[in-house]
């Protein structure tokens, strides 16, 4: 590997490499997540994200993505904030997240004595594990292939499918080809891509496995009486859900598919991966994912350090855990809102710079933001988090080949 | 990158039969078509299609060289292509008018 790949990560005891050193604060009902807000306030630019989980039913999916984003390599240490009797398993996660090495605490707010009193206690606790995760922090050499990064659209237009996608695509195969993990998502906007993408699948069987989770996909969404696609997708020019489609399957470039993942399962090798993100087992607990940032959740719970996303209309998001590069796909939405866009790929419709251009810039912004260069939503302070109900079956042997 | 005119349509895949917009234009703009001059109707933004033939009724509209949707009446050359004239062939779109309609 040469040095230009060459950065410097936060070694953790699984032996997994991290590009950023974050602290979450984990509220596990909505119930706690005003304290939980209260307590990361006054760090939230000193590397502290809030996350958590609405529900106070228990739900096995929601428990297992905790578990993958509190360990996850970008993450150095977790405070838990419990009201005390909600269903979600704390004892469990704590004991997850102590197990990997980690600087772990719950705070619940029912025998800490109120609102009040868990503020302070948390806050106290940050102030000292900050300074602890400073002092103990093991920073070592680490290289692009071993990065994992994720690719999404949201706020698509029609300019998303000829210009960002397209680019982000170019830097998946630099990425694939230097050995990293890509993952490209959403069946709900691949529909009408099913065939073309199974025929790159590295085996038949895997082949099989893309077109029945596309069956899936296709069958949920119908049910559900929406398709992946926003209103403002169509003032931009989109029509119909398979157009979107076509310009969203863009993003995966053009490597062999070599493996169909679900949320929480890792890369097992450099390489292109589908992630799979529609519930199995019928449709239960509503719209699979409600919004870009619950994809954005799973893309990280699958291990991605960082995220390029691909906006036309303009979406500021950014997220928790990873950063999010935002790769313009419109030249007009970027000269309005150049404050927060990383990339702009619209100077490919203006015959300014080519495809080739600017997925290498992207490819460059990669390996800038890996080695501590802060994205424009980081700047900005975005760290948006959503956690939804969900059920999944694990993968079947033909989804992992290699 | 194919460039019918001037920078202003783009054709994505030699099979296609629509046009993408590169610039936002005015009503009133003149395309050149082939031999055909046509007159924009309304106002469009970039991205936006346009037909770039004649399309039946019940045809394929196809862009990146893949079907995305069927025509749901006759639409001429030069026509804006959008919600008012196709349709998906999988999920329909919904709009904020939908659910008043």
């Amino acid at each position: 590997m040469s040095a230009k790949t060459a950065f410097q990560g936060f070694l953790r005891q699984d032996g997994r490499k991290g590009i950023r050193n974050t602290i979450l604060v984990v509220y596990l009902v909505e119930c706690a997540h005003h304290v939980a807000r209260e307590i990361v306030y006054p760090y939230r630019k000193q590397g502290v994200h809030l996350i958590g989980f609405s529900g106070c039913y228990p739900n096995q999916y929601a428990f297992d993505m905790m578990s993958r984003l509190c360990t996850h390599p970008n993450t150095g240490g977790v405070l838990l904030v419990s009201l005390g009797c909600e269903s979600f398993d704390r004892r469990g996660l704590q004991q997850h997240v102590r197990e990997s090495g980690r600087p772990v605490e719950t705070l619940v707010i029912q025998e800490r004595g109120g609102t009040l009193t868990t503020v302070d206690q948390g806050l106290a606790w940050l102030q000292e594990t900050l300074i602890e995760l400073e002092e103990t922090a093991t920073r070592v050499p680490m290289s692009v292939d071993e990065l994992v990064v994720g690719a999404i659209c949201g706020g698509s237009d029609a300019t998303s499918g000829i210009t960002a996608n397209p680019a982000i695509g170019r830097c998946f195969d630099l990425l694939v080809e230097n050995d990293a993990g890509a993952i490209f998502e959403e069946g709900g906007e691949l529909i009408g891509c099913e065939q073309i993408m199974a025929d790159r699948a590295v085996t038949p069987a895997l082949g099989e496995e893309i077109l029945s989770t596309m069956e899936k996909t296709a069958r949920y969404y119908t049910t559900m009486g929406h398709g992946s696609f926003a209103v403002g997708n169509a003032d931009g020019g989109l029509t119909t859900v398979e157009e979107k489609s076509m310009g969203a399957y863009a993003k995966s470039g053009s490597s062999p598919i070599s493996g169909l993942i679900k949320p929480g399962d890792l890369p097992p090798a450099g390489g292109l991966y589908l992630l799979d993100i529609v519930p199995d087992g019928g449709a239960r607990f509503g719209f699979p994912n409600i919004n870009d940032t619950a994809e954005i959740a799973e893309l990280i719970a699958c291990g991605a350090h960082l995220t390029l996303f691909s906006t036309g209309r303009g979406s500021v998001v950014g997220s928790a855990i990873s950063p999010v590069i935002k790769v313009c796909a419109n030249p007009e939405t970027y000269r309005r809102m150049d404050g927060d866009m990383d990339v702009d790929a619209g100077r490919i419709l203006e015959g300014r710079a080519t495809l080739d251009d600017v997925g290498q810039e992207i490819f460059a912004q990669v390996l800038d933001v890996a080695g501590g260069a802060s994205t424009k939503s980081e700047s900005l302070g975005h760290q948006e988090f959503v956690l939804t109900y969900k059920s999944f079956e694990p993968i079947g042997p033909a989804c992992l080949p290699v | 990158m194919p460039d019918p005119q001037s920078g202003l349509l783009l054709r994505i895949s030699d099979e296609d039969n629509v046009f993408v917009l590169l610039r936002s234009v005015n009503a009133g703009t003149r395309l050149q078509l082939g031999e055909h001059t046509v007159v924009v109707e309304n106002s469009l933004e970039l991205g936006h299609k346009i037909a770039a033939r004649n399309i039946t009724a019940g045809e394929k509209v196809v862009k990146y060289g893949a079907p995305i949707g069927s025509a749901t009446r006759d639409i001429r050359a030069g026509e804006h292509v959008h919600l008012h004239n196709i349709k998906s062939d999988y999920i329909p779109t919904y709009t904020l008018n939908s659910g008043t309609e």
